[in-house]
């Protein structure tokens, strides 16, 4: 007798959709998920040990390929972690600086997030509105620190560079400009029948789960969970900044589509308070320690070339100790458990990344949605494979 | 004088050709019938060719519709606009290796791109292009219109089952799924048009229209055809069978090559037939003032197929339940209400 049976599907790692190298083993029921169940593991280099051989100062470039969309945020969790170790704080226009590239990394983040989700539901022409925006910072990243995607940007203690000429300037055009970009987007999709019934009670998430699987970022807001370290936990300098916290109320595809949307205006609030409030002074925190010498004398002075070498060789060693700290990533929080035992290495680093663990409700809410609904799910939760992988 | 009938009087011009060709047949003294094949070859040829370019101008129109929508150029460097990208992809396929994967089933996954191909050109038999046009003018011209059309989605079907993929079995049961239901409402619209013009002849149809077009007398039904029509050929937002980002490449994933680029033809040379049913049922056809009538359809045809790649670059990608749903509870419901008043219209 012939009977219908389930369908195992391989969805990734060569799938147009998943982001990356993700796979996602699927049963199926015709069109629709019976079960699903990810596998990762595929980009893993190994960055939690590569730590352990590495300098405090070392590890920063490598934080950039954890979540490749949102370097600079990265990097800043990381430098805030091993400043609470050491115990400084950057010096006032650091910190503004930091804050203002972090926002705009922010916005970047939610563009291509924004961008890949309208390519992965047949919308193939929000994604190059988008990335026309995204291209405008990362011009202004480019003018910053040289780099587009990768930035490296912060130091323990500080930041590399200080904000070039004309940077201010370009800013501010930016922040004129994107507000009615956002209104075009809004316009492609808010106002799409498709879309919205595409993502519409699609991938609910309710509050309690949210909080039991440990979800973070937009993710967590968007079900209706009002938690965000920035006003929490205020770091840095934002605790004098004004911006509102945008949550949604049924923990759908449409709430997390509406969070990231406004999160955009709100960071674009953030970026243009932090412009006007942007005071003068040093990026660096004065401590010969700590912080490279000044790259334009130190050739004519030996003193300042010895402590250029001992620093680059040698690092500098916290007090022994361990510290976690987490911060608001785009997609969520980013903490880094470190483990100091007096040496210039750390002796452990962890690094908590948000799309590993938003990724883990994922059989919950996928079993049964439909094929179509997964890739929509799979976007709304906005995964970095470099995150997830490490 | 000659270039004058030909534009303006097209039907005589094509009668006064085959009248001398005729005339020459019985000196020679060669049989009728021989010269009605030739001449049979002759249209068939003239008929491929102009599918073929304007298949390959489609290709290129849509990268570059796609491209100026998107904010980008869309080919540039292969001639003056990318004018010749067609002529380089057409190279780059005919170089590329056809694989099958072991266990398709070989008939099957040999003959569909082709079959699909043929049966989207069928429907071009009964499209009356300018006067006296027409390859054979059918008093029953639109039932074989829609009967070629839903011919070329099933070998859509057979495709993805043929291919012995997962992939291209979901993409190619989306296929069937989406023809049975979306064949109705299509039909329906149509025949809302047949009543107002008194007869299922597309010659007849497109005469009718002199003065007033069918989509100012029917414009529900323009609408619903229009729908209709997109799920018809596949096309966004309801590419639901190709589907790249949810079915990887949906019935297409195991074609490579030049069956591949017969699949590609062939939905080009669907999308270009609904484009000219569209016209030939609500625009009026080849009717408009001043220009000749076969510059006045392809201007028409070529609006419409914008159209159609207008919507394609706009829209998401509508989910399959949706799609159903809305097929069932919303266009034909719409079909059927049309046909009525249609109806009740003509007898008051």
């Amino acid at each position: 007798m012939q009977t219908t049976h389930e369908m195992v599907v391989n969805l990734g790692p060569q799938h147009p959709s998943t982001h990356g190298v993700m796979k996602l083993e699927v049963v199926m029921d015709g069109e629709y998920i019976v079960d699903c169940k990810p596998v990762i593991g595929q980009l893993h280099r190994g960055m939690e040990k590569m730590a352990e051989g590495m300098l405090y100062g070392q590890f920063i470039p490598i934080t950039d390929r954890l979540d490749y969309l949102s370097p600079a945020c990265n990097n800043l969790s990381y430098c805030l972690a091993v400043e609470k170790l050491l115990g400084i704080e950057a010096p006032e226009r650091g910190k503004y600086i930091r804050v203002i590239i972090a926002e705009m990394q922010r916005i970047a983040n939610h563009l291509v997030a924004l961008g890949s989700w309208g390519l992965d539901l047949g919308a193939w022409t929000i994604l190059l509105y988008t990335f026309r925006d995204r291209e405008m910072l990362l011009d202004l990243f480019e003018m910053f620190c040289g780099q587009r995607m990768t930035l490296n940007c912060f130091r323990v203690g500080g930041t590399t560079y200080d904000l070039p000429d004309g940077f201010v300037e370009k800013a501010r055009e930016f922040l004129e400009v994107i507000p009615s970009r956002i209104n075009d987007y809004e316009a492609l999709l808010t106002k799409n029948p498709i879309w919205m019934t595409r993502l519409r009670d699609v991938g609910v998430v309710s509050a309690e789960d949210a909080l039991a699987y440990g979800l973070t970022g937009p993710n967590l807001r968007a079900s209706g969970v009002k938690w965000d370290l920035r006003k929490v936990y205020p770091y840095e300098v934002y605790d004098r900044m004004q911006f509102d916290v945008p949550v949604g109320s049924r923990g759908d595809c449409l709430d997390r589509y509406y969070v990231r949307i406004q999160e955009m205006r709100q960071s674009c609030r953030i970026v243009q308070q932090a412009l006007d409030q942007l005071p003068p002074g040093d990026i660096m925190v004065d401590m010969p320690t700590i912080a490279l010498p000044n790259k334009e004398e130190f050739p004519n002075n030996f003193p300042e070339v010895v402590r250029h070498f001992h620093l680059l060789v040698q690092g500098y060693a916290p007090p022994e100790g361990e510290v976690y700290l987490g911060y608001e990533n785009p997609k969520g929080e980013l903490g880094f458990y470190l483990v100091s035992d007096g040496s210039g290495y750390p002796y452990r680093l962890k690094i908590r990344s948000p799309s590993f663990i938003n990724m883990q409700i994922f059989p919950k809410i996928m079993r049964g949605a439909m094929l179509a609904d997964v890739i929509a799910i799979l976007a709304s939760f906005d995964p970095v494979l470099g995150e997830i992988d490490r | 004088m000659w270039l004058y009938q030909f534009f303006y009087q097209p039907g005589e011009w094509a009668r006064g050709i085959y009248q001398v060709m005729e005339n020459w047949a019985v000196r020679i003294g060669m049989g009728i019938q021989w010269i009605q094949l030739i001449d049979m070859i002759i249209v068939a040829i003239i008929l491929i060719a102009f599918i073929f370019l304007d298949v390959m101008f489609l290709t290129w129109l849509e990268r570059k519709v796609a491209g100026h929508i998107q904010v980008r150029h869309g080919p540039m460097r292969t001639g003056p606009h990318g004018i010749i990208q067609p002529v380089a992809d057409a190279i780059k396929l005919l170089f590329k290796e056809p694989m099958a994967l072991p266990g398709v089933d070989n008939l099957i996954y040999l003959i569909s791109p082709l079959m699909m191909f043929v049966g989207a050109m069928l429907i071009y038999i009964v499209i009356p292009f300018s006067p006296g046009w027409v390859v054979a003018p059918m008093d029953y011209g639109l039932l074989f219109a829609f009967a070629a059309s839903g011919l070329s989605s099933f070998f859509v079907m057979a495709g993805g089952w043929s291919s012995n993929n997962k992939w291209s079995l979901l993409g190619g049961m989306r296929a069937a799924a989406m023809t049975l239901s979306y064949e109705v409402p299509l039909i329906l619209a149509a025949i809302g048009v047949a009543l107002v013009s008194g007869g299922l002849s597309l010659v007849g149809i497109v005469e009718s229209q002199a003065g007033m077009w069918n989509i100012i007398r029917q414009p529900l039904a323009a609408v619903l055809f229009l729908v209709a029509s997109l799920a018809e050929m596949n096309r966004g937002p309801f590419d639901l069978a190709e589907a790249e980002q949810e079915l990887v490449a949906g019935y297409l994933t195991e074609y490579s090559g030049m069956r591949f680029a017969m699949y590609y033809l062939g939905e080009y040379t669907h999308l270009l037939a609904g484009a000219a049913l569209f016209t030939t049922l609500f625009l009026g056809g080849w009717q408009g003032p001043l220009l000749p009538p076969i510059l006045w359809f392809l201007i028409k045809i070529h609006v419409m197929v914008f159209v159609y790649m207008w919507i394609r670059w706009t829209y998401p990608r509508i989910r399959i339940d949706h799609l159903m749903a809305f097929n069932w509870k919303f266009v034909l419901p719409l079909a059927l209400i049309n046909l009525g008043v249609t109806g009740l219209v003509l007898v008051l």
